[in-house]
C-alpha cells in the first residue's frame, strides 16, 4: 500500500508542478496572453465562458461516445471474424494494417463529401479511429487462445460455438479491455479533428473559431475540457476493465500489495 | 476413408483398438511419419502406458484414440465403433493443468458437466445441487477439499495438476487419456499424485491410457506397458507388469520393479544409440 500511496502522491506532485512551473515561467518572462496564457488565465476563462464551453463540451462528449459505441460493434464484429481462425488471421491482417496506417485526418474529406458537415462525419471519424485497436485485439485475443485449451474441449466433444463461448471469448475479454482505454482516447481524436475540419458545433469548431480570432485563452480552455474529457473516459474504461477481467491482472494486484 | 471389401471390424474383447494405423503429419519435404502400421489393443477398464523417447508417436495415438486428429491410413476403434462414430465419453489431462483462469477450480472442474450429454441437458438445474457436491467430493479425494472456490493462478502447480485430474474425471469417462499429467512436477508431488492416480483408476476402473517419459511412473501405474521406437514410431514390445495392486513407493525399490525398468530403459536407448552417430 505504501509504494502505491507514494506513487500516486508523486504523480499528483508532478502535475501540479507542471502547472505551476508554467504559470511562473509565463510571469518570469513576461510571455503575452495571445502567445501562451497562464493556467490561472485559463481557468479563469473556463469559469467566465462556461455557458457557452458547455453545450460544445457535450456534443464533443456525445458525437465521441455514438462512435464509439458504433467502433464496439464494428471492432468486435470484424475481430472475431479475422480471429476465427489462424488462416483468416494471416489473411486479413496485411489489409488491417494497410488501413490503420492511413492518417486518419485524411478521411474526414471524403465523409464530409458523402454526408455533409456536421455530426455524421464526426461520428463516422470517431468510429474509424476506434475501431482498428477493438479489431487487432479481439482477433489476437482469439487467434492466440492455446491450442491445449482448444484440446480440452474438444476431446469432450464440444461444438464450436461451446468452445467459442467457453474458451475463446473469456480469453479475448481482457484483450477487449485493455483495447477499449485506447479505442475511447482515439475517438476523441476522430471527434474534434472532424470538428475542427467541418462542423459547427463542439469543441473542436469551438477553438477552431476562437483561434480565428486570436481567443488564446479560450483555445487553451477548450484544449483543458478535452484533456479533462479525455482522462476521464480512460479512467472510467480502465476501472471496467479491472473489474471484469481482473484474474487476468492478478501481477499487478500482487505487486500492488 | 476408403472402405475396404471387407470392411475392418474391431476386436471382440477390445475396448480401444488400433489396427495397422500410420499417420504422417505434414507434406512433401516436410513430412514427418508419426506413427507406423501400429496395431494395439486394450481391453475395457485396464490401464496402458506408453513409453518411448521423444518423437515415437505416443501422443500421436492418443490424439488418434481421442478424435481429435484422423488418422492417415488403418482404422481406430473405440468401444467397437470407428473412432469418428464414437458415442464414448472420453477425459483427458495434459502436462500443462490447461485449467480456464478467469473460472474457479469448481467452475474448472465442473466444465465436462456443461459439455458432455447427457450432463449438459441436466447442468442448469443441478449446478449448484448435485453436481456442485460431485465436484467438491472429487476434489476432497485429490486433497483439495476446501480450494473449489479458489482460482488455478493463486495455487501450486501440483495443486493444478490435481484439478485437472479431476476435471478429467467428473464426467466419469469410460475413456482416460493422460498425456505426461506428472511430467512438470517435483518427484515428491510426482509420487503422491501416482498413488491418488491408481486410487481413482482402483474405484472408478476407467480405461486409461498414460503417455509418459518417466518408467518408474509406467511400472507403478500401468497393467501393461507398450514400449514405442521413434522414426518411424512404432510399438516394439509390451510387457505385463504383474505387481500386485494397491502399489506403493516402497514397490519401486523392489529387486524385481528395478529389474523392469532397467529392461525398459535398455528397450528404449538401444535403438537411439544406433541412429544417433
Amino acid at each position: 500500500m505504501n509504494p502505491q500511496l507514494r506513487r500516486r502522491f508523486a504523480s499528483a506532485a508532478l502535475i501540479i508542478g507542471f502547472f505551476v512551473a508554467w504559470e511562473l515561467l509565463c510571469v518570469a518572462f513576461g510571455i503575452k496572453d495571445i502567445v501562451l496564457p497562464r493556467p490561472s488565465q485559463i481557468v479563469v476563462t473556463l469559469a467566465q465562458r462556461m455557458p457557452a464551453i458547455w453545450p460544445h463540451a457535450l456534443q464533443t462528449l456525445y458525437t465521441t461516445l455514438v462512435g464509439f459505441a458504433l467502433g464496439i460493434l464494428a471492432g468486435v464484429f470484424l475481430g472475431a471474424l479475422v480471429g476465427s481462425s489462424k488462416l483468416a488471421y494471416d489473411v486479413a491482417y496485411p489489409l488491417l494494417v494497410g488501413f490503420s496506417s492511413i492518417p486518419k485526418v485524411a478521411v474526414v474529406p471524403i465523409f464530409v463529401l458523402w454526408f455533409g458537415a456536421g455530426t455524421i462525419p464526426a461520428v463516422l471519424t470517431a468510429m474509424i479511429l476506434c475501431v482498428f485497436p477493438i479489431v487487432v485485439n479481439v482477433a489476437t485475443g482469439l487467434a492466440t487462445t492455446e491450442p491445449e485449451l482448444e484440446d480440452v474441449m474438444r476431446a469432450l466433444k464440444a461444438s464450436k460455438f461451446d468452445i467459442l463461448s467457453n474458451v475463446g471469448l473469456p480469453r479475448t475479454m481482457p484483450y477487449f479491455f485493455a483495447s477499449l482505454k485506447v479505442a475511447v482516447t482515439q475517438a476523441f481524436v476522430g471527434t474534434v479533428i472532424a470538428e475542427t475540419v467541418a462542423s459547427n458545433r463542439g469543441i473542436g469548431n469551438l477553438m477552431m473559431i476562437a483561434s480565428s480570432s486570436f481567443d488564446v485563452p479560450l483555445v487553451f480552455a477548450g484544449l483543458l475540457i478535452l484533456a479533462v474529457l479525455g482522462v476521464a473516459l480512460y479512467v472510467v474504461f480502465s476501472f471496467i476493465e479491472v473489474r471484469v477481467t481482473g484474474w487476468a491482472h492478478r501481477k499487478d494486484e500482487f505487486a500492488m500489495g | 476413408m476408403l472402405a475396404p471389401a471387407s470392411s475392418p471390424r474391431a476386436h471382440a474383447d477390445a475396448f480401444v483398438e488400433l489396427q495397422k494405423v500410420t499417420h504422417t503429419y505434414g507434406r512433401g519435404d516436410k513430412e514427418v511419419r508419426a506413427l507406423e502400421s501400429t496395431d494395439l489393443r486394450i481391453e475395457k477398464g485396464d490401464f496402458i502406458a506408453l513409453v518411448g523417447p521423444s518423437g515415437c508417436g505416443k501422443s500421436t495415438i492418443l490424439k488418434l484414440v481421442t478424435g481429435l486428429i484422423n488418422a492417415s491410413s488403418g482404422v481406430v476403434f473405440v468401444a467397437g465403433r470407428e473412432v469418428t462414430a464414437e458415442p464414448v465419453r472420453v477425459g483427458m489431462a495434459f502436462q500443462n493443468p490447461t485449467l480456464l483462469p478467469w473460472l474457479t477450480l469448481r467452475d474448472n472442474v465442473m466444465l465436462p458437466l456443461k459439455i458432455v450429454a447427457p450432463f449438459r441437458q441436466e447442468y442448469r438445474a443441478k449446478r449448484r445441487s448435485e453436481f456442485r457436491d460431485r465436484v467438491d467430493a472429487l476434489l476432497a479425494q485429490v486433497g483439495l477439499a476446501g480450494f473449489a472456490d479458489k482460482y488455478p493462478w493463486q495455487l501450486s502447480g501440483g495443486m493444478m495438476q490435481r484439478a485437472s485430474l479431476c476435471r478429467a474425471l467428473v464426467h466419469e469417462p469410460q475413456l482416460l487419456m493422460l498425456d505426461e499429467p506428472f511430467g512438470a512436477l517435483d518427484q515428491f508431488t510426482r509420487e503422491e499424485l501416482w498413488g491418488i492416480m491408481q486410487e481413482l483408476w482402483m474405484t472408478r476402473r476407467p480405461t486409461v491410457l498414460l503417455v509418459t517419459h518417466d518408467l518408474k511412473e509406467a511400472a507403478y501405474l500401468a497393467n501393461r506397458i507398450c514400449v514405442m521406437q521413434a522414426r518411424p514410431g512404432r510399438i516394439i514390445q509390451e510387457s505385463v507388469v504383474g505387481f500386485a495392486r494397491p502399489r506403493t513407493i516402497a514397490l519401486s525399490y523392489d529387486p524385481e520393479f528395478v529389474t523392469l525398468t532397467q529392461r525398459l530403459r535398455e528397450l528404449i536407448m538401444r535403438p537411439a544409440k544406433e541412429t544417433v552417430q
